[in-house]
């Protein structure tokens, strides 16, 4: 539901600020700061980086700062080429990938937070549990009934460039988390991450479950909560367009019924 | 405290199977009301200052005053299914169904006044 304050142990205090280091192009960093070990309320450190001494993305002075500054700083990544999806969190405002986002993207001081409307695990470290759960329960793979071939099922080349734009989603969870229906009724409502998957079996030649698939989704809060804000196309670190592929899946729904 | 797992938190109670009708209702009705409003405003406006006899005779004709009825039924429908929807993002529990029968019944008594008084006018 809607909450227009936060709970009074999350309300964001001012935290410690680190040493400035010698240098003329020192950038300074706001970066939000909760551990469930020690019962603080959140707090948002200060820390100095000489971006003369540091790589041009976000993630490289997140990995300096917890290298050289504060071995504390919890976030997670790992390919570091936008490929994985664990370096998802807020810079700047915006929802994105911090190991292909530019530090030059950002403008004055950069601002790291969590993924919004997410319960913290630690840090920077959003809990993805129920996203993973509803991307689980749109079933993403292949449904089939008939029993041949009992090999490689072919696609035809038009068929296959149908999943172009869908199947490059590395569920960062970008998306979802800048979505305002997401962050009020995420209890039901799948969001764009999970929905863009949904349609990318729905409309996969090979999947001979398309009826079941809207079936499920047919539901006044798991698809028809989005109302074409369109935050999810607009954050997309990968460039991809949820918001049609929920439209298409509206499309969809309309075209069995009219 | 809830031992449930994820999964069966991500699918709820299931699905509804519905929401399309209310989705295609939604549209049909923009798409009509984006014609209807501005010619009713046309219409509105030509009679706006004008004397009160004038003004009865411009609803008395059958094309605005069926016009007016329409945009009465269609829009206040319109509107309560667009409310509904906006409670529904806000708001649960029982503040959620007290608020969608408080907008029913508004959009309900507008438009049934509404088209009593154009009844009155063009008849």
């Amino acid at each position: 539901m809607v909450q227009f304050t936060l709970p009074k142990n999350s309300k964001i205090r001012t935290g410690k600020t680190w040493p400035k280091p010698d240098g003329k192009n020192v950038r300074k960093f706001h970066i939000y700061r909760w551990s469930p070990d020690d019962g603080e309320n959140p707090r948002v450190d200060t820390y100095f980086l000489d971006m003369d001494k540091c790589g041009p993305m976000v993630l490289d002075a997140l990995i300096k700062i917890k290298n050289e500054i504060d071995p504390t700083l919890t976030f997670r990544r790992s390919c570091r080429e936008g490929i994985c999806g664990s370096c998802a969190m807020n810079i700047g405002g915006i929802n994105t990938l911090a190991c292909i986002y530019g530090l030059d993207e950002v403008r004055g001081d950069v601002k790291i937070y969590p993924l919004p409307h997410m319960p913290v695990v630690k840090d920077l470290i959003p809990d993805l549990t129920h996203f993973y759960a509803q991307h689980a329960s749109i079933m993403p793979w292949l449904e089939t009934k008939t029993n041949r071939p009992a090999k490689e099922w072919r696609q035809s080349i038009e068929d296959r460039s149908k999943l172009d734009g869908l199947y490059e989603c590395v569920m960062c969870a970008s998306c979802s988390t800048s979505c305002p229906s997401y962050w009020w009724n995420s209890d039901k409502y799948l969001g764009p991450a999970a929905l863009l998957h949904a349609y990318r079996w729905i409309i996969d030649s090979r999947d001979e479950a398309t009826g079941e698939r809207l079936d499920d989704l047919e539901d006044p809060f798991k698809l028809y909560r989005c109302h074409t804000i369109m935050n999810c196309t607009k954050t997309c670190p990968k460039g991809l367009n949820p918001a049609k592929a929920i439209a298409e899946i509206k499309k969809m729904m309309v075209e069995r019924v009219v | 405290m809830r031992y449930l797992t994820a999964r069966k938190r991500a699918i709820g109670k299931g699905s509804a199977h519905t929401g399309t009708a209310h989705h295609w209702s939604m549209t049909m009705s923009a798409v009509a009301l984006a014609f209807m409003v501005p010619t009713w405003v046309y219409i509105f406006g030509h009679a706006l200052g004008q004397d009160y006899e004038v003004v009865r005779a411009t609803f008395a004709h059958p094309f605005p005053a069926i016009l007016t009825a329409l945009i009465l039924v269609i829009g206040m429908r319109h509107f309560a299914m667009g409310a509904t929807m906006m409670i529904e993002d806000y708001t649960h529990g029982t503040m959620r169904k007290a608020l969608i029968i408080f907008v029913i019944s508004l959009t309900t008594v507008i438009a049934a006044t509404g088209l009593y008084a154009l009844i009155r006018i063009a008849l």
